[in-house]
Order: structure tokens, then sequence, then C-alpha cells
């Protein structure tokens, strides 16, 4: 009887054996410099509430923030709109047609992050083809498309994209066609199609991509660095300043740790309505 | 006056024949059946019908209205389908109300109709649920009501009944037929459900391998087949095959019954192979022959009980027969009996294909 018993108890550590080495790592490389990142937000260079006092009142701090939600917002908008017919074009697709799709929109995701936004910086630089492109069909005076808000969007929306299409493409396929026929038998077509059946049964999926997408994008710090403007700074950038140039690292840390609540916040109003477990597909 | 026509409709997919030169006329209001096996066409022939699929060749016409080149959002036709296609996010009423809002008609008065509808199917009070809080039959019958609140000018069933317990079943049956008169609208309900067939239609189509085998009232299908096809699909059979001797004095000869006389008929020529059918609860079950009808001697071999009646299955040397007796009577026999099996000229049918 206790051998049983006994044996059933190890069975079920099992799990939590097989999780060690995750949770090892994740407390030594995360959870231990986070901890680290509180702490010096408040005791660098002294114990004082200072550097917060000047992240959420300082001008250029505010404008950074703000225009780093603009961004993301505007980024997730994007990828929205170039998302949601690339989804329903998968899934309405032959299988094969629709794997080929998903290739192609994930070939990004195979490519170095760094690679990816060097060849942007080709593609848009000044003696890039697109340059050239606009010289040949007689533009001679080529707006500066490198190192402004445009090459920095273009460029996050290409990584982001895939995000949302999957989160899209998952729901779609799974939207009985019973449903579109059912609507249009009733007198559904294309635009009211859309509105009153569609996207109400699309819409777990478009949240979804658009929490996965805005949360990812706040954070981003390579992209809008190397191809963004550097008047159009966004809080990761500025962080990284701090850090880097400044070597103001309770600043620094305020910044990342004001950042980390603002995610928090958008996550728990998220996990509210939807339950985050959903996030995954 | 026939309303709605099918006219010559071939579909096929690739090299797959679905459907070979269908050919059908209904009348206003009138409650058609497809019968038929699996595969044989029927959800072809309806999608055909609704739009969705196109055919190959042929027509459909409404009211002497080709149908052709309308999308089918544009046929005003109402389709329920096995699974019911309910929107999961709306609520009964504002499923009901979908097809009048596609008609531009306004929330308040929409409503109101959805609501109406919703009480001639037995729904009342249920319009603010949604689809997941219905039980199976119940969102059977907001469908219905979604697909006639919009007075269509057809409507279609596909095995509407397939996912439901026996007992429901029965009851959305006559469910179905009561509303279906009320409103009068013309209606094609599809099943391979012979019973289902039986009880509901003005007329059936038979269907098999994508063409359409016989095309008749209930009744007349059971008592008249065309085809063998049809004896063995509705109701139990016994099937002989039997070559036509002489055809004044109506007799054929089979194996182990020797001749058999059979009913009146123009189908029978000298020395024609055909099939004879003898319905199971046309024959008598006796210890002895019975004087005045035709009589053969038979091995029983299993008893089928159904409570009110049974089934008697036995050997009349190497044929297998089936005889229907009352509950009362099976007493009499046993398994493993021989026993007499009889009939009147009367009883056998004579099915030429
Ligand atoms: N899209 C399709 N492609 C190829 N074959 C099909 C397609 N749709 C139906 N069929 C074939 O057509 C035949 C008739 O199908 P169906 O009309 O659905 O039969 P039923 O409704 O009588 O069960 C079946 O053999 C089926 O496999
Ligand atoms: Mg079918």
């Amino acid at each position: 009887m206790t051998g049983l018993s006994n044996m059933t108890e190890r069975k079920n550590l099992w799990p939590w054996l097989l999780l060690t080495p995750l949770a090892v790592f994740l407390v030594v490389f995360f959870v231990v410099p986070l901890i680290d990142v509180a702490v010096m937000s408040f005791t660098e260079p002294r114990l004082t509430f200072a550097n917060y006092e000047r992240a959420l009142t300082g001008t250029l701090y505010q404008k950074v923030f703000i225009n780093t939600f603009l961004t993301a917002g505007f980024v997730t908008l994007c990828c929205l709109l170039v998302g949601y017919p690339l989804a329903y074009l998968m899934s309405v697709s032959s299988q094969r047609t629709a794997m080929l799709i998903l290739l192609l929109v994930t070939m990004s995701f195979w490519t170095s992050f760094l690679v990816r936004t060097y060849a942007w910086m080709v593609l848009l630089g000044t003696n890039g083809p697109l340059v050239w492109l606009f010289q040949a069909v007689g533009i001679t005076n080529p707006p500066q498309l490198l190192f402004t808000r445009f090459s920095s969007t273009l460029a996050m929306v290409h990584i982001l994209a895939p995000y949302m299409i999957m989160n899209i493409y998952s729901v779609m396929r799974k939207i009985d066609p019973v449903l579109v026929r059912s609507a249009e038998s009733l007198g559904a077509r294309g635009g009211s199609l859309l509105r009153h059946v569609y996207l109400p049964l699309t819409a777990p999926g478009i949240a979804n991509g658009c929490v996965l997408v805005f949360v990812i994008c706040l954070g981003f710090y390579v992209t809008p660095v190397l191809l963004g403007s550097p008047r159009e700074q966004m809080i990761a950038g500025l962080i990284g300043t701090q850090l880097d140039e400044f070597l103001a690292f309770g600043m620094g840390s305020a910044l990342a740790m004001v950042l980390l609540v603002f995610t928090m916040v958008i996550l728990t109003i998220y996990h509210r309505h939807f339950g985050l477990d959903k996030l995954w597909g | 006056m026939s309303y709605l026509d099918l006219k010559g409709i071939n579909k096929s997919y690739g090299q797959f024949v679905a459907l070979n030169d269908v050919n059908l006329s209904a009348a206003k209001g009138e409650f058609v059946t497809f019968l038929g096996p699996s595969g044989s066409g029927k959800t072809t022939t309806l999608m055909i019908i609704a739009g969705f699929e196109k055919a190959t060749t042929g027509s459909v016409e409404i009211d002497g209205r080709p149908l052709q080149g309308l999308a089918p959002h544009e046929r005003n036709i109402g389709i329920v389908f096995q699974n019911y296609g309910l929107f999961p996010h709306k609520t009964a009423a504002e499923n009901v109300y979908f097809p009048l809002q596609m008609r531009s008609v306004k929330r308040a008065a929409g409503l109101k109709r959805a609501e109406e509808m919703l009480e001639l199917v037995g729904l009342r009070d249920f319009g603010h649920r949604y689809p997941k809080e219905l039980s199976g039959g119940q969102q059977q019958r907001v469908a219905l009501a979604r697909a006639l609140v919009f007075e269509p000018s057809l409507l279609l069933l596909d095995e509407p009944l397939g996912a439901l317990d026996k007992n429901l079943r029965e009851q959305m049956q006559i469910e179905i037929k009561r509303i279906q008169r009320a409103l009068g609208v013309t209606t094609i309900f599809v099943t391979h459900d012979q019973t289902e067939a039986m009880s509901m239609s003005d007329r059936i189509v038979v269907f098999e391998g994508g063409r359409i085998n016989q095309v008749a009232a209930p009744l007349d299908l059971y008592h008249k087949p065309e085809t063998r096809f049809v004896a063995g699909f509705i109701g139990e059979s016994n099937l002989i095959e039997a070559v036509v001797t002489d055809p004044v004095a109506r007799t054929a000869s089979a194996a182990h019954l020797g001749e058999v006389e059979y009913a009146p008929t123009d189908k029978a020529k000298k020395g024609q192979g055909v099939t004879l059918m003898i319905r199971p609860e046309h024959m008598r079950l006796s210890r002895n022959p019975i004087e005045g009808r035709r009589n053969a001697q038979m091995k029983v071999e299993t008893i089928v009980n159904y409570g009110d009646n049974a089934l008697v299955i036995g050997k009349v040397g190497d044929l297998t027969m089936r005889v229907r007796v009352l509950g009362a009577d099976v007493v009499i026999i046993k398994e493993n009996q021989d026993c007499c099996i009889s009939w009147t000229p009367d009883a056998v049918y004579l099915i030429a294909k």
C-alpha cells in the first residue's frame, strides 16, 4: 500500500524534475538580473525615488514613451492590415499553397536579426535598388528612405507580421466552412459577410495577434536604433543610450522597470478578457 | 404546374461522375425527399440548387426562372445543414434576425419577426440564448426558423436530423412537417433513412450512384418499386430471381420455388429475366399448407422479435425467405423447425429491371 503511494508520488515528481534545468536557467539568467535591475533603479547613484520621478515627469522621457506607444500601435495596425488578408488567403488555399505562404511569411524567422536589418539598409540606402528604381521612373530627387520613421516601421512590420498572421490563421482555419455557406445562403455577401460573420469569428485571433505584436514591439531595440531616425527614439534605444553612453545605470533601470510595468498592465488586461493561455494558440 | 425544375443535370469531378442526367419537377408547396445511400449524389444536387456548386451541364429553374448565374446570396433559398451552422457569436434571436438584417430590415422590427418565428418552431422565450446554451434539437429549430424567416422560395434540408437520437428525431419529423404545411413552402429534404422518407414526404426521389432511380409517392414506392434497388432499399422484402415462362398465364420459374404466378403487369416478356418481390407481411406462416394459397416448405433459421411483431427468417431450399408474423403468433414457432409459408399471386410483384 505504502509502496504504491510512494510510486505514484515519485511519478508525480517527474515533470518537475524535467523542468529543473529550465528553472535553474531562468532563475540565474532572468530572475536574478531582473531583481538586480529593480534594486539598481532605486539605489543608483544613491537610495532615492529620483530616477522614477525623472522617468515619469521628464519631458524627453515622456516624449519617448509616447512615441514608443504610438509606434507600437502603428506597427500593430500595419501588421493587422497586411496579416489579415494573407491569413485569409492561406485559410482558403489548398494545404500545399498555405504551407508555401507560411514558409515565405516565416522566412524572416530563419534569417538572423542583424542580417535582416542590414538587408533593409542595403535595400533602402542611398545607392540601393529602391532609390535606383525611383530614378529610373524619373524621380530625380527621391525622398530619404533610410534612417526615417518609414524605414524602421517597415522593418518592424516585416519582422512582426508573422506573429499576427500565424495567430489569425490558426483561428481562421478552425472556422466551420458551413458557417460561411449558411451566411451566404441567408443573403450575406462581401462586406456584410466580413462584418457580421467573419470578423466576429476571427476576433480572438485578431486580439491575440495584436497584443503579441504590440508587446514585442514596445521593447524593440536593434531595428529602431539601426534603421530609425535618431530624432524618433523608442524607449529601448533610450535605455541603451543611458547605459552605454551616460553609464546612468539607475536611470536606465528605472526606465526599464516602467516599461515592464506598462507591459504587465497590458497583459493583465488582456488576460482578464481572453486568458493569457490563448496567446500561444 | 411545376414550380421547381431540374433539367438534365450532370456533374463531374474530373473523371468521376457525381450526377448523371438528373431530371425532376416539384409542385409549389410540395415536400420532396431525396433518399439514397451515402455518396449517391443527394448533397451535390442540393448544393447545385443552392448555387454552391456549378452543374457541369443542365439547369435549375424556380417558377420558370433559371437560376443560372445567380450567386447563393441572390437565390433566396433557405438551407438547414446537418450541423446547423448557427453563428456562435449571435443569440438565437439574432441568428434568426440575420437574414432579415441582410435584407435591410430594421433591428426592432426584425427581432420582433425573429421572435415570432422562434415561437412557431416552439422556442418561445429562448431568443436570448446563445447556440451553445441550446440542446441539439433546439439548435435544429433555430436553424429551421432562420432558414424560413425570410420567406424563401425554396427550403433545403440536408440530413437535418442525422445528429439527433431516435425519440427526438421522430418528434422533429412531425414538427418539421407541421411547420412546412403551415407555411406552404416547397421543400427538399435529404435523408438516407427510409422510414424518415416514408413518414414525411409527398414524394420520394430515390438516388443511386448519381442517378435518379425512381420518383414516386411513399406508398407507391413501397408497393410498386420499379427497380430491384428500390425494392431492396425500401422496407424488408423477398427478392426472387426468376424467368418469365408464360406472360398470359402470368407465370415465371424460380429456383427452389418452381413455377410462381405473379400479379397482373404489362412489363413481362416471355423468357425475360425478372425479379419477383414478395413483402414479408404479405406471407403467412403455418404448420400445414393452406388451401387456396401458394405454399412452400421452409426451415426456420432465425426469429427476430420486435415485440408487437416478429420477422421469421428461414430457407426454402437454398433460398432465404423472410416472413412477418404477429407477436402473439411467434410462440408456436421454434428455430430449426419445418413449417409452411404461403402467399397469393396478388402479393407477387414483378420487377422488370
Ligand atoms: N468536391 C468533390 N470532389 C470530388 N468528389 C466529390 C466532391 N464532392 C462530392 N464528391 C463525390 O460525389 C459523390 C456524391 O457525393 P454527395 O452528393 O455528397 O453524396 P450524398 O450526399 O448522397 O451522400 C460522392 O462519391 C463524393 O465522394
Ligand atoms: Mg450528403
